[in-house]
């Protein structure tokens, strides 16, 4: 569904995608894994289209429409519900959307709220909600469940299954190996900018080709 | 108004010649910033929004317009509005039409210039959302207004403290005329040169409290919707 080929992101001298080639197919969700700064943000940034290339390229089927959930999304100053609203498209049948929206999320009762007075967890599903709303064929989350605890992380992930149950493809990044190991159909392993390895989760997990995949697994630090 | 009588002996009495000066003040004050707002609120947030050559010097010169004189202001309208003026056929000059003209030169570039300031600190905050969401030009500048809503009522007030305290372009476009263009401010003004010190301090203490009221109405309306809004 969406190619990279030779991708390459700097900002000044600094290379932060370093000529990325892979490709997210149609199925359960991908999940990009590696150390801080190993481009995994920049990655889902540059196929959502918010950051130029400086080289290579990105192909994604025209009409596969596409969101993102940033690790600190904004919410805008109004209500859980009008911010669903927000990203409906016209004509609609909006309360009816909401509400399905707000019941996939878990927070069926809370569209009056004013969204920023929502806890960490809240407002993460409420942004992925307000993504969702948007009907997306690929949806990219960026640590979705970074700094939320235990049971918020559970229901995030829950979310994921269900919105991948439907069809949408789910990129996502993650610090969490065990969250990798729950969630991923295949994994992608970055470091430095560049993809170390990509294969099926049950390979990558099982039997890493590489030396950066079975360090970063056994808890080393990647530097 | 007699020049011996005490203001408050006025407000007490209901003295009708107090309440039209008042009325006139509120109504001109308020009209120059509710004029200021529609031009200014936009203004700002476009220039806050986009990026274009001497985008620098706009906002520099804007926020030096903040403090433009009043009489200044009162006689570059002064000139525009008299009669051998560009618009000196409108017949504007001395009516309280001309005075709103006035204060709204003087309000508009404090209201886009916070504006502005406002807008471009929250466009950091929702850039990327907004990319992402695939919002357009317009709706980006309707949204981050409607968002910035509570901290733009700053600016507005900021306005018409600046409009409700101002003499010095009424003075000069409005002529002072009793019963039909004098106001607090330039009663005050009169009263003083008149050597009346007690009405004009009286005068000056309705006006600030009038200002006060507004502020607290202003300041009570934005916490309720905040508290609504988050």
């Amino acid at each position: 569904m969406i190619i990279f080929t030779d991708a390459t992101v700097a900002a000044g001298k600094v290379t932060i995608l370093d000529q990325v080639s892979v490709a997210f197919a149609a199925g359960p969700p991908t999940v990009l894994i590696g150390p801080n700064g190993a481009g995994k943000t920049t990655m889902l940034r540059a196929a959502m289209g918010l950051v130029k290339l400086n080289s290579g390229a990105i192909s994604c089927l025209s009409s596969a429409r596409r969101a993102i959930v940033f690790q600190r999304p904004v919410m805008l100053r109004r209500s859980a519900a009008a911010n669903i609203d927000y990203a409906l498209a016209r004509g609609e049948a909006r309360t009816q959307r909401i509400e399905e929206l707000l019941n996939l999320v878990g927070l069926a009762g809370f569209g009056d709220r004013p969204a920023r007075r929502l806890s960490g967890g809240e407002q993460q599903r409420l942004a992925l909600a307000r993504a969702l709303a948007r009907d997306p064929a690929i949806l990219f989350l960026d640590e979705p469940s970074a700094s939320l605890d235990p049971a918020s992380t559970k229901a995030i992930e829950d979310i994921i299954r269900a919105v991948s149950a439907r069809g949408v493809k789910v990129v996502l990044s993650t610090h969490d190996l065990g969250q990798a190991k729950r969630l991923a159909g295949d994994v992608v392993l970055l470091h430095r900018g560049r993809v170390i390895e990509h294969a099926p989760a049950s390979e990558f997990f099982a039997e890493p080709k590489t030396d950066q995949a079975l360090r970063f697994m056994a808890g080393e630090l990647l530097v | 108004m007699t020049g011996d009588t005490s203001a408050l002996q006025l407000v007490l009495t209901g003295d009708p010649g107090l309440y039209a000066i008042v009325w006139l003040s509120l109504l001109v004050s308020l009209s120059a910033v509710a004029c200021a707002a529609v031009i200014g609120v936009p203004l700002g947030a476009l220039i806050a929004l986009t990026r274009f050559p001497g985008r620098e010097a706009i906002i520099v010169v804007l926020n030096a317009l903040m403090g433009l004189p009043p009489v200044v202001a009162g006689l570059a309208i002064y000139l525009l509005l008299s009669r051998s003026g560009p618009l000196g056929s409108w017949g504007l000059l001395f009516t309280p039409a001309a005075m709103i003209i006035a204060q709204t030169v003087l309000v508009t570039p404090i209201i886009a210039a916070l504006t502005r300031q406002t807008v471009e600190d929250l466009w950091l905050e929702y850039r990327d959302e907004l990319a992402a969401l695939d919002v357009g030009p317009i709706g980006r500048i309707a949204t981050l207004i409607w968002d910035a809503r509570f901290s733009l009522v700053t600016a507005l007030l900021a306005g018409f403290g600046r409009a409700a305290a101002e003499v010095g372009a009424i003075m000069v476009v409005g002529g002072n005329i009793n019963n039909f263009t004098r106001t607090m401010t330039t009663s005050i003004a009169l009263e003083t040169s008149k050597g009346d010190l007690p009405l004009a301090i009286g005068l000056g203490i309705i006006l600030i409290m009038i200002i006060v009221m507004i502020n607290a109405l202003a300041w009570t309306a934005r916490r309720a919707g905040e508290r609504y809004a988050g």
